[in-house]
C-alpha cells in the first residue's frame, strides 16, 4: 500500500527524520574514509566520555568512605 | 551473628572429595559478600563507572530480542510490524552496547585498569570486545536483505585474502546465522560473565593517587628509610 497516496501527513510522520533516499555521505582524508553517520557516533562517544568525567554523580548521605551501589 | 557458609557441607570426612575441594576453592575465591556486595568504594560514585553495567544491560536486551527473532524467523521480522519493532530493538540495543562498551574501554584505559593484578580482567574485556565485533558482523550478514548481501560480497575478498575463507564463508548464510545465534552469543556471554566475576574478585580499580597522596606516601617512605 502506498501511504503517500492515502495520507501524505501520515506518510511524512512515519518517514525517517532525515531523508535517507540518497547515497551516504563520506569524509575522505588520505587513507581515512568514514561515513558521516559514524563520525557523528564517534563524536557523541567523545562528548559522553568527557561529560561522564566532568558531571558530578549524585551522592547519598551515607557513612564516610562508602557509597551505595 | 552472620552465619558463614559451610565449605564441607557438614561431614568432615567428605572434605577430601572433589566436590568439597572445588566448593572450597570457589567460596575462597568469591565469598558471597564479595560476589554480590551491598556497597561499593566511594570512588565508584562517578558516571564513568556506569558504562560497564550499561553495556551488560544492553547485552541482556540484545539476547532477549534475539531470542524472539530466532523463534519467529526472517519472514516474520521482515513482514510483521511487531517483527520490525523487535528487529529494530535488536539493532539499537547493539548500537547502545558498542557505544557504552567503547566509553567503558576509554575510561578503563585512561585509569590503567590493569593495575593491582587486574591484567586478566583487562585482557578478557578486550577479547570480549573482539568477540562482539565478530558477533555483530555475522549479525549484519544475517539480516537477509540487500545490505547483508552487499556486506557479504564486499567482505569475502578480505576474508579470503587472510585464508580464513576456507572455513569462514561470509556468503554462506546458514553458516553465518549459526555463528551469530549460537556460537558467538555463547562465547560473548561466557567471556562477559568471567569478566564480571574477575571484577568482583579483584574489586573495582581505584583512581590514580592525587599529587598530595603521592607526596604523603613519598614522605612516609623517606621517614622509614635509614
Amino acid at each position: 500500500m502506498d501511504l503517500s497516496a492515502v495520507s501524505p501527513a501520515l506518510y511524512s510522520l512515519l518517514g525517517a527524520v532525515f531523508n535517507l533516499s540518497h547515497p551516504g555521505h563520506f569524509i575522505h582524508w588520505h587513507w581515512i574514509n568514514l561515513s558521516v553517520a559514524n563520525v557523528i557516533v564517534i563524536g557523541l562517544m567523545i562528548v559522553t566520555f568527557i561529560a561522564a568525567i566532568l558531571i558530578p554523580f549524585p551522592k547519598h548521605k551515607t557513612e564516610q568512605g562508602e557509597a551505595h551501589d | 551473628m552472620t552465619e558463614v557458609p559451610s565449605k564441607t557441607a557438614g561431614n568432615p570426612e567428605d572434605a577430601g572429595m572433589w566436590t568439597a575441594k572445588i566448593r572450597s576453592r570457589v567460596v575462597d575465591a568469591l565469598p558471597p559478600d564479595r560476589l554480590l556486595p551491598d556497597r561499593q568504594p566511594a570512588y565508584v560514585a562517578s558516571w564513568i563507572y556506569v558504562f560497564g553495567v550499561v553495556t551488560i544491560a544492553a547485552l541482556v536486551l540484545i539476547i532477549a530480542t534475539g531470542c524472539i527473532l530466532a523463534i519467529f524467523g526472517p519472514q516474520w521480522w521482515h513482514t510483521n510490524s511487531f517483527g520490525h519493532f523487535i528487529n529494530s530493538m535488536h539493532l539499537w540495543s547493539v548500537e547502545v552496547f558498542f557505544f557504552a562498551m567503547i566509553v567503558h574501554l576509554w575510561g578503563k584505559f585512561f585509569m590503567a585498569a590493569w593495575r593491582g593484578h587486574r591484567q586478566l580482567t583487562w585482557i578478557l574485556g578486550i577479547v570480549t570486545f573482539l568477540g562482539s565485533i565478530v558477533t555483530a558482523f555475522t549479525g549484519y550478514l544475517s539480516q537477509t536483505n540487500f545490505d547483508s548481501q552487499w556486506i557479504g560480497t564486499q567482505a569475502k575478498d578480505g576474508i579470503n585474502a587472510t585464508g580464513g575463507g576456507a572455513f569462514f564463508n561470509v556468503l554462506n548464510f546458514g553458516q553465518m546465522l549459526m555463528w551469530h545465534i549460537t556460537l558467538m552469543p555463547i562465547i560473548v556471554c561466557v567471556l562477559t560473565a568471567l569478566h564480571v566475576l574477575l571484577v568482583r574478585r579483584k574489586g573495582v580499580v581505584p583512581p590514580f593517587p592525587t599529587a598530595a597522596e603521592l607526596a604523603e606516601a613519598s614522605a612516609a617512605t623517606t621517614e622509614v628509610a635509614p
